[in-house]
């Protein structure tokens, strides 16, 4: 299920979305999309085509659109919300949280451009929280798909699922991991590689799962064994394949595209603390705001590279006992 | 044309909106304090709805052919639960819970805990949207249910309430039917001394809704026009109503003053209440 060798997905996300949800408008006749003029931006203009009537362009008024969505969820409908991820999660988490989650509607929202993936459009756009500010809402499903293969997987599971979800979402380049067709499950973490004797177990996210892939074969050279788990799911989390790597490897690092104060690598802390405390490094954002730049700046200035991830798995294996 | 009401049929609409009225302090009462002004003032538009303009099924509260009512001003819930519990939808019995512990009836209106309440309302400015997401979705499916939507006029600050007020008209929900309840007081004081509501119909208007100002809005027979009228206008709008109306209408001690929104109510001045409410009822 593994793809041979790490390539760029040959589409976008955001086209692989859009193909999707015409896919599943086809199979789901209740399935409505939602938008804060951000639909050129997301290249979702074709599902507007192919469904105007299920199309409802908000204009740019988050905190009703996610209202109005929950009101058409309460009448029967399905409705895929989207707009970028800071002013999904910044500008309409009451709405989400009161309307949404407390009256247990069933919305299924989309945050665009996480983390340095927002590029030019700089600090204002550039969520490092967005998913830490849904992980705060009871009872709400998050999850960041990791490639294509995955992100198809997944709307189609928050189709055919009642409830809150938030997914975020890049909307251009990603790395292909899985081979098409792959089948996932929705709070269980993908072990995407297990070295015999593992000395460190990764637990990545997003774009991070490429790139600790990547760092595993820098470390493999230097006889360092690594296991990496992609922890697409955020909440539920996996609590059984952390704790099992902690007792099995030891030692964890957590990469997220995220802050670390509320992000996976707090999540996971959370659960290794109350279970099997084991020595933990944590690759994320640390307490800054964005900035524009190039995805390969933005990621030398936030500590979330290749190297960065192979010097804090060496960092992690040194503090073991 | 809408058929007139019979003298009785207003006879029994206003002699409903007096029982809510007692309900709802009654209520308030057991717990000691609660959101006393809103209830009373809203009371009079719960009553008509409930009465003849609204289709529900108390013993279906679920029913798909209902139509909905969101009152987003959540905090005046104890009207709407006396009003549902009146009509039968839960035991009278309930009403003696609100806010005690393990309740059924929290203080806000809740859609899971209350049989026929359509939505969870409390953070204000919120229910305005998902109303107007229900409206849509009715209008899509080609549903006949209307959609009924009670704002407040404090409420109405929030800015959430004019993304919808933009919305509505749009997307030409004219089976929305939107009240303000204007009573002009907010829970630190006048809405004029601390940030001005101005002309809501005005307002309204100029946002593209089928406007009504209701002098009295507490007047039952002028709120049950104006819904019919809203329901047969053909102009593709959606409704306003706005409803003037008297906070802490029929209790002398809070009626209208600034000391209306929440206050406590002692055994004492239950009864004092009660009798003031009951003359009220009494005199039709």
């Amino acid at each position: 299920m593994i793809v041979k060798e790490l390539k760029p997905e040959a589409q976008e996300m955001r086209a692989a979305f859009c193909d999707r949800l015409i896919e599943l408008a086809e199979t789901h006749p209740e399935l409505m999309v939602l938008d804060a003029d951000l639909m050129g931006a997301m290249g979702t203009k074709p599902f507007l085509a192919k469904y105007p009537e299920r199309t409802v362009d908000c204009g740019i008024q988050e905190a009703n659109m996610v209202g109005v969505a929950v009101g058409l969820s309460l009448a029967g409908k399905i409705p895929f919300a989207h707009t970028f991820a800071t002013f999904m999660s910044r500008r309409a988490t009451d709405q989400i949280f009161i309307s949404g989650a407390y009256s247990k509607a069933n919305v299924k929202l989309i945050g665009s451009d996480p983390g340095i993936t927002a590029k030019t459009n700089g600090g204002t756009h550039m969520p490092f929280e967005d998913m830490g500010i849904m992980r705060g809402i009871p009872q709400m499903t998050i999850i960041e798909p990791t490639d294509i293969t995955m992100l198809k997987w997944v709307m189609g599971w928050m189709a055919d699922n009642y409830g809150m979800q938030y997914m975020r979402l890049v909307r251009r380049e990603s790395t292909k991991i899985y081979e098409d067709g792959t089948e996932f499950e929705i709070g269980k973490a993908v072990t995407v590689r297990d070295d015999a004797d593992a000395d460190v177990t990764i637990i990545a996210s997003g774009l991070c799962v490429a790139n600790s892939m990547k760092a595993a074969d820098i470390l493999a050279g230097e006889g360092i064994r690594v296991r990496i788990l992609d922890m697409f799911t955020w909440k539920p989390l996996d609590d059984e394949a952390v704790i099992k790597a902690a007792k099995e490897t030891g030692a964890i690092v957590v990469a997220e595209n995220h802050n670390i104060t509320t992000g996976l690598g707090a999540a996971v802390s959370e659960t290794v603390v109350s279970n099997a405390p084991v020595p933990m490094e944590l690759i994320g954002i640390h307490d800054r705001f964005g900035q524009v730049g190039s995805l390969e700046y933005l990621a030398e200035q936030y500590g979330l590279t290749v190297e960065d991830t192979v010097a804090a798995v060496k960092r992690a294996i040194a503090r073991k006992g | 044309m809408t058929e007139k009401l019979t003298d009785d049929q207003i006879k029994e609409m206003r002699r409903f909106s007096w029982r809510i009225r007692m309900e709802a302090i009654k209520c308030i009462a057991e717990f000691g304090l609660g959101h006393v002004g809103g209830s009373m003032s809203v009371a009079d538009v719960l009553s008509v709805l409930y009465s003849d303009e609204m289709k529900y099924d108390p013993a279906n509260p679920q029913w798909e052919e209902r139509d909905r009512l969101v009152l987003s001003k959540g905090h005046c819930a104890p009207a709407l639960y006396a009003t549902l519990a009146l009509k039968g939808f839960f035991p009278m019995e309930w009403l003696k819970t609100m806010n005690k512990n393990g309740t059924h009836l929290p203080s806000h209106a809740d859609r899971l805990l209350v049989p026929g309440i359509d939505m969870s309302a409390g953070s204000l400015g919120q229910g305005g949207s998902v109303a107007a997401g229900m409206a849509l979705a009715f209008k899509l499916d080609k549903k006949p249910n209307n959609v009924y939507l009670i704002l407040g006029d404090g409420e109405s600050q929030e800015g959430q309430v004019w993304e919808m007020a933009l919305f509505a008209p749009q997307h030409h929900l004219d089976n929305l039917i939107a009240f303000v309840d204007y009573n002009k007081l907010q829970l630190d004081g006048f809405c004029d001394d601390i940030c001005a509501m101005g002309d809501m119909a005005a307002k309204f208007e100029d946002f593209g809704w089928f406007v009504q100002n209701l002098e009295d809005g507490n007047d039952v027979v002028a709120i049950h026009e104006a819904i019919e009228t809203a329901k047969t206008q053909t102009t593709g709008k959606p409704s306003m109503i706005i409803l003037n109306t008297i906070k802490g209408l029929g209790w002398s001690e809070i009626q209208g003053k600034t000391n209306s929104h929440a206050p406590a109510v002692s055994h004492e001045q239950l009864e004092e209440a009660l009798a003031e409410l009951q003359s009220h009822y009494d005199a039709i």
